[in-house]
């Protein structure tokens, strides 16, 4: 029997000091005529090993390609520490700290971790996780109309910049508390903000505008101009951001002269493999006169009855399991091993580290675009500072040229045509520390082939 | 007893030299190219530490830790299962880790072969109709039933619907979700015998009732025999019934919640299916619909078409709710899943609920003999069950709480504490099937050593824990004098 240690001596022995006949008798109070007796549907067991070699026949189909695709989720190298430590059973096998005395591994962890997020983001205050980008997102709109003592309108900005699958879950798990998010336009010449379209919402009731940086296009929005018109608005800013792009860019906290309110982000470019979309970790940063509106758990430092220091979950209050209806929201489990992943990630990295990653990247994606816009007929969509992503757009349909490439050992980027069609043929590149030279002459050499013509020399 | 055996390990901040670093993960120096006016002033303020400092720390870190590897965590209503390793390992092949989620279908076939047998096992233990992976936690789960319930009276015309009636047993998710999704919620008490009181539940229903959120075993720990009945009240007043999962390893293929007659069911894949709980995830929380709920299950769905595999969206299922993630949820805990339900086959997941039932009537029986009092003395116990203290704690000062941090000393995790709410002074205990009759044995025996520690030495008890890393922790100075954050010395 699977992972069940009980001998038929054991059976036989528990029955008896229960009193009952057999394991049957255990589930007497189920009303008979809803039992079943058969699972049509499921398959037989299969040993350890023959699941293995199924799973490994099935990961070799799906085989390894050279990706250069973002969009919300980054490849980049993860330190062989990471998932070592990660995997040991004293991480992997823990729960929630309810209690904290033996679980100081795993508190201390997320304090740690807090204050990475804290101080890449330059905010004062940082959760210990959410589910993933899109629903920390969604989660920074509902805390700004719970913090924004002012505003009535529950009306959030919502810049087309921002990754429109985000878009798509915010307004999903917003709408049921009457949240309004309204889209304002990008620059077609530069692919960032409108602040002319921004300026028509001037002297309305805002209560947050969202800010991406970078944006979904990879361009670098003026976070200094939009801030400014938030802060004249009296609305909130809760910034979108790439956590590895901090290294090199303004953090939300020193954006404008105040600063952001809230920044919300995935931290899965931090020790998070891409594993087809999951499990990701959202995170979630704010000032301190917020913290008391944050969703999620929260570790804080205290001591102990000898004084001495130590860690614990704090302002539980805000929670569902003690506030029940009137929690700041539901969230229980949240993405405790990635928050881990992504700690130990940075400690590796340190400031210098990641500085070196994000400029790498920036770099890659600079030489990438170069590459690609070489060959005629691909022609960068924007002007403007970027960083790891662009969009490219290019003289015929997106999707049937990323199936050839996938054909030929190559995830090309990211189609636009569903979510952008006023763009055209537009395709979103990445290319992250991951990608050398070769990769990016190989992609070229493919895709020029595939358009039918040489590369401009 | 034993030894304190204090151990502190500093913040990784504090180990942090300028200049050192673990430069074997430092790709070459490149020029970003960024201007000047985008970029950050002053460096993030990270920690600075060798390769091997960083191991030692974060191992030093995780030996402070309890976990279902290292220690029986019988915590009630959380399922500490085994979780098996061949579920991480075969997870962690590298074409798995390495796919991007937006890479073309024909890249993923195999995954997607994985998820699709996934979604088809869970439609089948449920019983139910239809099957989306994609909530990431069971609180997500939540949420997505209750937005279907929603959308369900909303595209009848029903606008009116907006109550959700929870029993006062239900974890703090469910009134905590039914209130972001726009509901009001209307509490109902239980019966003294832990079942749901039909009288107050028809005083509930009206007109406004969109639907009611169940947990079935209750976490009470006891089956609500009158499902049926409750099933066809709700109906009747044109309500549906939502299913919290997290009780679903007590009735693993004995009995479905679509047979029962709930409409939709989330289960948490860290809890039933033996997925990892991460020190607090990541968790999953597929969820399952009959009938009527189909058109508005989550997206992406996976579906399988002339023998390809593909995520079915918005464009496929133009009424479903939505997104609620990035992607398409926890692909890499739905994998995990998936191996821990293809080495049980359907035979072992019976076994679950046997086992994990045989284990906790086992140690029911065993702890009324050693005095304890249960709460819901002569019901079966599921696969959990209550003890309530509060005789104990009358006579003696002695509470759950103090028992719960005894416990530790003696090398146990504690159960459950102070949940439900409406039990005084509980220990909800969860043993599980994995667990084997000399641990449950033990742990019998330390409970009863408590007993009697509290009648001869109060004080010990109370002061518990002795031999944990750090003594019983000041919880009102966390939350008075905030501290969630290390911030550099300011020079």
């Amino acid at each position: 029997m699977p992972y069940i240690p009980h001998t038929a001596a054991d059976v036989r022995a528990m029955l008896d000091r229960i009193g009952a006949s057999g394991i049957d008798a255990l589930f007497d109070e189920i009303p008979p005529e809803l039992r079943v007796q058969d699972l049509p549907g499921v398959p037989e067991a299969l040993t350890e090993m023959e699941v293995s070699r199924l799973a490994a026949l099935r990961a070799s189909t799906d085989g390894q390609r050279l990706n250069f695709i973002g969009a919300g989720a980054y490849e980049h190298h993860i330190p062989a520490p990471v998932w070592a430590l990660t995997s040991r059973g004293e991480i992997y096998s823990a729960y929630t700290p309810y209690q904290a005395e033996a679980s100081q591994g795993t508190l201390q962890t997320m304090y740690e971790f807090q204050s990475m997020i804290a101080g890449l983001t330059a905010m004062d205050v940082s959760n210990a996780s959410l589910y993933d980008g899109a629903s920390a997102l969604a989660a920074a709109c509902l805390l700004a109309v719970r913090a924004h003592r002012r505003s009535q309108s529950a009306r959030i900005l919502m810049p087309q910049t921002v990754n429109p699958v985000w878009r798509r879950v915010a307004q999903v798990i917003t709408e049921g508390q009457g949240l309004t998010l309204e889209p304002v336009p990008y620059d077609p010449a530069t692919g960032t903000t409108d602040l002319k379209a921004l300026a028509k919402f001037a002297g309305t009731d805002i209560t947050a505008i969202v800010i991406p940086q970078p944006n979904y296009f990879g361009q670098l929005e003026d976070v200094g101009a939009l801030t400014r018109f938030a802060r004249e608005q009296g609305a909130f800013v809760i910034g979108a951001v790439n956590p590895v792009a901090l290294a090199l860019l303004a953090p939300p906290g020193e954006w404008g002269e105040g600063g952001a309110d809230i920044a919300c982000g995935d931290a899965q470019p931090f020790g998070v493999p891409l594993s087809s979309g999951g499990p990701y970790v959202g995170f979630m940063a704010s000032r301190k006169e917020h913290v008391r509106q944050m969703p999620g758990r929260i570790a804080g430092r205290t001591v102990d009855l000898d004084g001495r220091s130590g860690y614990t979950l704090t302002l539980q209050a805000r929670e569902q399991h003690i506030r029940r209806g009137k929690a700041t929201s539901n969230i229980c489990t949240n993405q405790g091993l990635l928050m881990t992943a992504a700690t130990i990630h940075l400690a590796l990295l340190g400031p210098v580290g990641l500085e070196r990653v994000a400029a790498a990247c920036a770099a890659r994606t600079r030489e990438l675009v170069d590459a690609l816009t070489a060959i005629r007929g691909v022609r960068a969509a924007f002007a403007g500072p970027r960083f790891h992503e662009a969009v490219l757009q290019l003289d015929r349909p997106v999707a049937p040229l990323l199936e050839a490439l996938a054909a030929e050992g190559i995830v090309g980027g990211h189609d636009l045509a569903r979510d952008y069609p006023e763009l055209g043929h537009a395709l979103l590149v990445c290319a992250t520390e991951t990608r050398t030279a070769a990769d990016i002459a190989t992609y070229a050499r493919v895709l020029g082939s595939l358009l039918g013509r040489k590369a401009v020399a | 007893m034993n030894a304190p055996t204090r151990k502190s390990e500093p913040l990784i901040f504090e180990l942090t030299q300028p200049g050192r670093g673990a430069t074997a993960q430092y790709p070459a120096p490149a020029d970003a190219g960024i201007p000047d006016a985008f970029r950050r002033r002053r460096p993030p303020p990270l920690p600075e530490v060798s390769e091997l400092q960083a191991v030692r720390h974060y191992t030093r870190l995780s030996r402070l830790n309890f976990g279902i590897d290292t220690h029986f965590y019988p915590l009630g209503s959380c399922t500490m299962k085994y979780n098996p390793r061949a579920c991480n390992a075969l997870a962690m092949l590298p074409e798995f880790l390495g796919r991007h989620p937006l890479a073309p279908a024909a890249t993923g076939q195999g995954v997607l072969a994985c998820l699709f047998e996934l979604q088809e096992m869970l439609r089948h233990v449920t019983g139910m109709a239809g099957v989306s992976l994609t909530p990431m936690a069971g609180a997500q789960g939540e949420f997505a039933g209750v937005a279907m319930i929603r959308a369900y009276h909303r595209a009848r015309g029903d606008t009116a619907r907006n109550e959700i009636i929870v029993p006062d047993a239900a974890h703090g998710t469910n009134p905590a979700t039914a209130t972001m999704c726009g509901m009001v919620v209307r509490e109902i008490a239980s019966l003294p015998n832990g079942d749901v009181d039909l009288d107050a539940l028809d005083a509930a229903l009206s007109p406004r009732t969109a639907g009611i959120m169940l947990t079935n075993p209750s976490t009470l720990g006891v089956f609500e025999r009158r499902i049926v009945e409750i099933a066809k009240r709700v109906h009747a007043a044109g309500g549906l019934l939502y299913y919290d999962g997290a009780n679903l390893n007590a009735i693993l293929a004995k009995v479905r919640p679509g047979d029962m007659g709930f409409d939709v069911i989330h289960m948490n894949l860290h809890k039933t299916f033996s997925t990892p709980h991460g020190g607090g995830g990541p968790g999953s929380g597929a969820v399952g619909v009959g009938k009527r709920l189909l058109p508005y299950l989550p997206v992406p769905v996976v579906g399988h078409e002339d023998g390809r595999y593909r995520w079915l969206d918005e464009r496929d299922l133009p009424q479903s709710i939505g997104r609620l993630s990035g992607f398409m949820g926890n692909t890499g805990v739905l994998l995990r899943a998936w191996v821990y339900m293809r080495i049980l086959g359907a035979a072992g997941m019976r076994r679950v609920a046997e086992y994990s039932t045989l284990n906790a009537n086992y140690l029911l029986a065993r702890l009324t003999e050693a005095g304890f009092e249960p709460a819901y003395p002569g019901r079966r116990a599921s696969h959990e069950f209550i003890v309530t203290l509060k005789r104990l704690a009358r006579e003696t000062g002695v509470t759950a709480m103090d028992f719960a941090k005894r416990l530790l000393d003696h090398g146990y995790h504690a159960p459950t504490t102070y949940f439900p709410l409406l039990v005084p002074e509980c220990l909800l205990i969860e043993p599980t099937e994995t667990e084997s009759r000399e641990e449950l044995d033990g742990f019998v025996e330390a409970l009863a050593a408590i007993l009697r520690e509290a009648g001869s030495d109060a004080a010990t008890v109370k002061a518990a824990p002795h031999t944990m890393p750090v003594r019983r922790l000041d919880d009102v100075r966390a939350a008075r004098q905030l501290d969630v954050a290390w911030k550099p010395a300011t020079t």
